[in-house]
């Protein structure tokens, strides 16, 4: 076994740069290759880190995709003033598909507990159908969860919207087949590689906004199931419950009746950074009611038709 | 430029069954503390549930419910770790279902190729495969863990004569493909940690990196093509229409290849027209060097007509065009790959009508022997000639992974049905 020849001192591009770059390649080839694609924005950093990169991507030309907003209802009033904000900063057309429409039209019913998330995969599937989009950016990240470490940056859907992991498109170098029939479309991951410290330190480093609720706020909290939940309209505590304000910021921002805050002083992107570097728990083990319903929760979600 | 921040590097897990690597990586996960404790205490969880007799770090790295109730892992699985100094992103690819074309997968962006073996076993048919693809797929680097020490009493001797017999492999490789990559091994034993991330007290004969110091360490820079002539695909052409830039039009792409500085003489292929790069543009500002994988927008001096699929290539050196592909493909579908077939081929950012001209052999990974035949089946490597409706500016993949890849897709389901390296 020899040792590696010496090697000449050449440019290199940092972790950021790499990442960064093979995310607006994966959006250049859907602007390339698609008709109809559209960019799902919920106003949550994923999304907001896509939106910044396909802003990279297409620069000094507008973003050539509309944005669709899932609206469960149950939001964070600063997360919806974000959201608008910054798509009429982009000049951005933003679809907005509301849960609540497909529950009063009695194609979803509400579940005890109130809780949303599994509601959106009717209402993101009936937006999909009515915009025509025939390619779908989504913020999910492969470290977020096991199903999703199986995810493709293309994802195929069939018809009916689903998943089969085990049947997926093998994905070999940086060649993406996009090919699909009328009425089925696929699920871009552009940020399949990034990690949530990944998403961080380039909010930190490229200065990006992100809705004030993910840094540290006093709050009125109470505990529930080992999660700490914001009083809102849409959680409000039960009796035996026990109201406290501590300082706290959210990791992640989705339905506002079962996303946990966590205690933090990380008032600045850099503080965040240190913090998620530190911490011991995942974002989605932290914060979201809805993953701990079973080991595959996500997985049968997602082959339903979920984000 | 000096990188802001880690450096990446991607490296591809491939073992059997039972030679620990899932292990091997839940350790590395583990050890570099890159396990939360919510994903271990499900782990926990889970193997008391199954009666399991200890944590199973294989459950951190299988997550499908199929790959749980089987206890098997079905597809490529993906892990992010980092250190300070460098970041890293773990392709799993499994070892019994579906295996190359799980490997060829995780091979393909590969900087490096981790080969597990057991040391109770040596170097076996599968470790002969694993060794193969990497050489096919161009892995630039190798790592050899002679994995399970302790179960030969941390004997020198085993480890010497397993790393003696793989030697003699990649010699043989070295023959059969060309260039090879650079080889490193290193004695473990993952279950106790032994060489992963920190160095084994039970092997002090053993004076080289743990695997993580090695991961760390290991140069990839000159893996990228910084050294090669500039290679740009173009993917999207880009006019904003607006009255601020009436008149602008860009090429956007990422560098394949080279660097590509402004002022620079380009050719247009497949046209073969030339010009100068008038700028090159990023979002952050204008710049005057481009280096191989960043995505930019290239303006060029003259209006040429330049479309997605067309290349820029440095003048000097610009890589020929040709109809006909002779090349390695790993057939990926059910249904043989047979001569007369008519299929799309995908080259960087070029899709064309194809047709199969010839498939001539076999290649045996196991015995890098060759055998003549008419069809390629499932999982099958073998020499294909193939004919394209249009020219693609193609080089040998041995030259450059980017521009030497293709993909072979089906034209009716759109399924993609191999992967073909030229040359």
């Amino acid at each position: 076994m020899t040792a590696a020849p010496p090697t000449p001192v050449l440019a290199g591009l940092s972790q950021l740069d790499v990442l960064e770059a093979e995310s607006i390649h994966v959006m250049r080839e859907v602007a390339a290759e698609f008709e109809r694609p559209g960019l799902l924005f919920s106003g949550g950093k994923d999304s907001i880190v896509m939106l910044h990169l396909a802003q990279k991507a297409f620069w000094p030309a507008r973003i050539p995709f509309p944005l669709v907003h899932v609206d469960t209802g149950h939001n964070f009033p600063e997360v919806l003033a974000f959201r608008d904000h910054r798509a009429a900063e982009l000049g951005a057309r933003l679809v907005v598909a509301a849960v609540q429409d497909d529950i009063d039209a009695g194609r979803v019913r509400e579940v005890p507990g109130g809780l949303r998330n599994p509601l959106q995969t009717v209402t993101l599937l009936r937006a999909i159908e009515q915009g025509r989009y025939d390619a779908v950016f989504g913020g999910a990240r492969r470290d977020e969860e096991k199903a999703r470490a199986k995810e493709r940056f293309f994802s195929f859907r069939d018809a009916f919207g689903q998943w089969d992991p085990k049947n997926q498109r093998p994905e070999l170098w940086n060649l993406y087949n996009g090919r699909h029939a009328p009425g089925e479309h696929i699920r871009v991951f552009p940020l399949s590689n990034w990690t949530e410290l990944d998403v961080w330190r380039y909010i930190a480093r490229e200065g990006i906004e992100v809705p004030s609720i993910y840094f540290a706020h006093e709050r009125e909290v109470f505990v529930r199931d080992g999660m700490v939940l914001g009083v809102t309209e849409h959680s409000l505590p039960r009796p035996g419950e026990t109201v406290t304000t501590r300082l706290v910021r959210y990791r992640t921002v989705g339905d506002a009746s079962c996303t946990g805050a966590v205690e933090s002083p990380a008032r600045t992107p850099e503080e965040v950074v240190d913090e998620v570097a530190a911490t011991r728990i995942t974002e989605r083990g932290a914060t979201r009611a809805d993953d701990r319903a079973s080991e595959a929760a996500m997985e049968d979600r997602k082959k339903e038709g979920y984000f | 430029m000096t990188p802001l921040g880690p450096d990446l590097l991607r490296f591809a897990t491939a073992g059997s069954v039972d030679d620990g690597k899932s292990t091997l990586i839940g350790r590395l996960l583990y050890d570099s503390k890159s396990v939360f404790q919510d994903q271990l205490e499900a782990v926990e969880r889970t193997s008391t549930d199954r009666g399991d007799d200890y944590t199973n770090l294989a459950l951190l790295t299988d997550g499908l419910r199929a790959e749980r109730e089987q206890g098997i892992t079905i597809d490529v699985a993906y892990r992010y770790f980092s250190t300070p100094v460098r970041s890293f992103i773990v392709a799993d690819t499994p070892g019994h279902v579906q295996y190359t074309r799980n490997m060829v997968t995780g091979a393909s962006t590969a900087d490096l190729a981790l080969v597990l073996v057991d040391a109770r076993k040596g170097v076996i048919e599968q470790t002969r495969r694993h060794a193969a693809l990497s050489a096919l797929l161009r892995v630039p680097h190798i790592v050899l863990a002679v994995n399970k020490m302790d179960l030969v009493a941390y004997d020198q001797g085993v480890y010497a004569d397993i790393v003696r017999d793989f030697t003699a492999l990649t010699d043989d490789l070295r023959l059969r493909f060309g260039a090879l990559p650079d080889v490193t091994a290193i004695p473990m034993a993952a279950l106790q940690g032994d060489n992963v991330v920190h160095r084994s007290v039970a092997m002090r004969w053993y004076d080289g990196p743990s695997l993580l110091e090695h991961l760390e360490g290991v140069h990839v820079e000159r893996d990228h093509g910084e050294t090669r002539p500039a290679r740009f695909p173009v993917q999207y052409v880009i006019r904003p229409m607006s009255t601020e830039r009436p008149d602008y039009r860009g090429y956007a792409g990422t560098l394949a290849s080279g660097t590509l500085r402004v002022g620079d003489e380009v050719v247009v292929l497949p046209s073969g027209r030339s010009t100068t790069v008038a700028g090159i543009d990023t979002f952050d500002g204008p710049i005057e060097t481009a280096v191989a994988r960043q995505a930019v927008t290239v303006r060029l001096a003259e209006e040429l007509d330049v479309s997605r699929g067309d290349m820029l290539a440095a003048a000097a050196s610009a890589p020929p065009t040709s109809v006909q592909l002779d090349a390695t493909v790993c057939w990926m579908a059910d249904a043989p790959l047979r001569p007369g077939a008519r299929v799309l081929v995908k080259h960087t950012t070029r899709t064309v009508k194809a047709i199969v001209s010839a498939v001539t052999d076999r290649v045996d990974v196991t015995s890098l022997t060759s055998e003549p035949v008419g069809e390629l089946g499932l999982n099958d490597i073998g020499r294909v000639g193939l004919r394209v409706a249009s020219p693609l500016a193609v080089e040998p993949y041995a030259v450059d992974r980017t521009t030497g890849a293709f993909l072979v897709v089906d034209e009716a389901t759109g399924t993609t049905l191999g992967a073909g390296m030229v040359g």
